[in-house]
């Protein structure tokens, strides 16, 4: 009933043929964000494993300090940043009905600058050539390139929305947008710099100490709030909807916590910055806001949750919604967790622990990975026009996925908590109880289970690979092999 | 786009227009931002002056960026909170003025290692060459990776005045002799002769052969000339932590 009444109310030029999607450069991000995960997942567990196993730092170029940034880029930027991209492309086209603005060049531009923008910033990171600022680590060269490649996609993407044939711009699009706009806004500020010289790697920062540190971590909250969080709710309002087959549940609240979100989320930085030479005002707005954070957050969460009203039958049989549900569950547990570890009393406690690190990967392991796993399994059949090799394999990726966070989470609450009260404790001499090496003993047994979290993970993720590799080896028009979830009802 | 008959009301005039939607998103993300940040650079109490302060010798800014290529900030923080414990185990706590040269700051986010805010003076330098080969000779549980390799990079003194030239423009405020004189400075700091003119630029700069190779000048003697100063110049009042409670 609904379908007819939405098709009621379309529009004549609407009945128009299928307008001229880009698809290929949507398979092409596919197929970056499948190779990135596994190249993202696997320095993960190198670096993993040398905080285990310290022998595992071997020479110059395979150290911890240099390895970390390959990891923390390759699933931010790279799995991350690929997803964003070919999930953006594909809903901006469907929801304005329009093709790419700026053709096909332009599009195989924007592909191609921001894989050589990653490669140029890994082999950067090996050679030891970073700015040390996080998640903001390449050279001045590099971050000129991923200006002029961000702007593209800037263009390419609000081009698109200017010409589409909705009257409506799509709420996924808002946030792809804002995702969009902050992060060429941050980068341009954060990588303020000054070359020693032009034929050089090396740069100094435009700011020094306590200013510098606020514009950085103004920009690494930012890439939290809107890399990782913005632009993934932006897959969320597509793919939550389209695999539930459910309308969004408030279009109201959408509404609300937008703005709520990006409006707030800019403030939150200075929470990592408590108790530092800071000035004591500017923490106290980031803890103040990073608590107001929680609602609008928690918004996204309901409404991307509630959305399955009347479907939840569906979680049985569906590991394809249950990748995209579990994604938004893990997503209302990070953002009620981060807002709590801004609190000062909590963050003199959880601050430079691996609480720290547990937290940020319940967000990238069960939100950003999970929802892009979700948004990938939507994608490729319709991409490639192949219906999906196995379910049953999407079943075994959820689950050794899921157990997979659950041993590294638990594994850096635990360890992060005893870090810091280990560093607090006294005798009842009045002496300090521990030494810090006590602490980093205390932490192998942790980092092992980490490891081994790590590890499934990434036997997730090739698991994935592997089923997309056999699904779009199937001749077109193959049936599928095992019977779709959605089908079999 | 004219298809709806209906005036657009109320959220609906904004998300029907792509400049409406992105100038106003623009604004929204600009406001945190800008209150939060351009005071810093307003305000005078900011970065409050600490005597003693100097800019880092060319020897320790080498060490310094031989400390952030090789990621140490990854696993050290360089930066003590105002807590009982923390005051104890590292110091006192950190203050403003102590990083007003650092480009970039380095008070890095984990300890998977222990805070270096105040490593200067601690350990001997023997103590740091022994740790940075082999850490774990000296730390049995230490994880940290070995640094056997900065023992056989030369450094070229004479490459470093581009980089002070850099700093300068950025706002550190090395004079024109300093820069003239850098190379001298970085022999005169990792050999202890000829230092009088050098220490008059730097005060307090710790002098001679810090790697044990005294007929070579390697990274390894400028990061440990940069360990070596962390916390031993801002001259701050000694805090009793008997009486003062943690917040």
């Amino acid at each position: 009933m609904t379908a007819v009444a939405l098709a009621a109310q379309r529009p004549v030029h609407r009945r128009q043929a299928i307008p001229d999607y880009n698809e290929e450069i949507v398979r092409r991000f596919t197929v970056a964000t499948v190779v990135w995960a596994l190249f993202g997942f696997s320095a993960g567990v190198v670096v993993a494993a040398q905080l285990a196993f310290p022998n595992l730092n071997v020479g110059e170029f395979f150290t911890f300090g240099r390895l970390r940034p390959v990891h923390t880029s390759g699933v931010i930027l790279a799995f991350g940043g690929n997803a964003l991209m070919a999930t953006s492309l594909y809903v901006v086209q469907r929801t304005c009905q329009v093709g790419l603005w700026g053709g096909a060049r332009l599009a195989n531009f924007l592909f191609w600058g921001y894989q050589a923008f990653l490669v140029i910033a890994f082999a950067g990171y090996v050679m030891g050539v970073t700015q040390s600022r996080e998640y903001a680590e390449p050279e001045w060269y590099a971050d000129i390139w991923l200006t002029i490649v961000w702007v593209t996609y800037l263009a390419i993407f609000v081009g698109t929305i200017a010409r589409r044939r909705e009257p409506h711009i799509y709420v996924a699009n808002w946030f792809f947008l804002a995702f969009i706009i902050t992060v060429a806004v941050l980068h341009i500020v954060n990588n303020l710099a000054m070359p020693v010289s032009i034929a050089g790697s090396k740069s100094y920062s435009q700011f020094s100490g306590v200013q510098d540190a606020l514009i950085q971590w103004w920009y690494g909250h930012n890439m939290v709030g809107f890399f990782l969080t913005a632009g993934f709710i932006g897959i969320m309002y597509y793919f939550v909807p389209k695999q539930a087959e459910r309308p969004i549940y408030s279009y109201r609240l959408s509404i609300v916590h937008f703005w709520a979100l990006i409006f707030l989320y800019i403030w939150a930085g200075p929470h990592h910055l408590h108790y530092t030479s800071l000035p004591d005002w500017a923490q106290t707005l980031g803890m103040a806001f990073s608590i107001m954070l929680w609602m609008p957050s928690w918004g996204g969460m309901i409404n991307g949750i509630m959305t399955l009203s009347g479907a939840w039958g569906k979680l049985r049989t569906d590991p394809i919604l249950r990748f995209l549900v579990v994604a938004v569950a893990f997503y209302g547990m990070a953002t009620f967790e981060g807002p709590m570890m801004a609190l000062k009393s909590v963050n003199s406690l959880s601050h430079y622990t691996d609480w720290t690190v547990g937290h940020v990967h319940s967000g990238a392991l069960g939100w950003v990975a999970f929802m892009t796993f979700g948004a990938l399994y939507y994608m490729v059949p319709r991409l490639w026009k192949r219906p999906l090799w196995s379910v049953r394999l999407v079943e075994w990726h959820f689950w050794i996925a899921s157990i997979a966070i659950v041993l590294y989470i638990t594994a850096m609450w635990v360890a992060g908590i005893a870090q810091g009260l280990m560093w607090r404790a006294y005798d009842t001499f009045g002496f300090l109880q521990y030494t810090f090496a006590d602490s980093v003993a205390m932490l192998h047994p942790y980092y092992v289970i980490r490891l081994v979290g790590g590890m499934l993970y990434l036997a997730g993720g090739a698991l994935m690979a592997f089923n997309f590799y056999m699904t779009v080896r199937q001749p077109a028009g193959a049936r599928a092999r095992s019977v779709q979830p959605v089908a079999a009802e | 786009m004219a298809s709806n008959q209906t005036e657009p009301k109320g959220h609906a005039i904004i998300e029907r227009s792509t400049t409406l939607l992105f100038v106003l998103t623009l604004f929204v993300i600009l406001i945190g931002g800008l209150v939060e940040i351009v005071p810093l650079f307003k305000v005078q109490e900011t970065v409050r002056p600490v005597p003693g302060m100097r800019r880092y010798t060319p020897l320790e800014q080498i060490g310094r960026n031989v400390y952030t290529r090789e990621g140490c900030y990854t696993c050290h923080s360089q930066q003590i909170r105002p807590f009982r414990d923390e005051v104890e185990r590292y110091g006192h706590y950190s203050v403003a003025a102590e990083s007003m040269y650092d480009h970039p700051f380095l008070w890095g986010s984990k300890r998977t290692g222990p805070d270096l805010a105040r490593v200067g003076a601690k350990y001997s330098n023997a103590w740091h060459v022994a740790h940075m080969i082999d850490p774990r000779s000296v730390v049995p549980v230490s994880i940290m990776p070995a640094y056997a390799f900065l023992m056989n990079k030369p450094v070229d003194p004479e490459q470093f005045g581009a980089h002070m030239e850099a700093l300068r423009k950025v706002g550190v405020p090395y004079t024109q002799e300093m820069v003239d004189r850098a190379a001298d400075d970085i022999r005169a700091q990792a050999s202890g002769e000829d230092a009088d003119a050098m220490l008059e630029r730097y005060p307090k700069a710790k002098l001679g052969d810090f790697d044990g190779q005294p007929d070579r000048l390697t990274e390894m003697d400028a990061l440990i000339a940069y360990l070596q100063v962390l916390g031993t110049l801002a001259e701050l009042p000694p805090i009793d932590t008997k009486v003062e409670a943690r917040p």
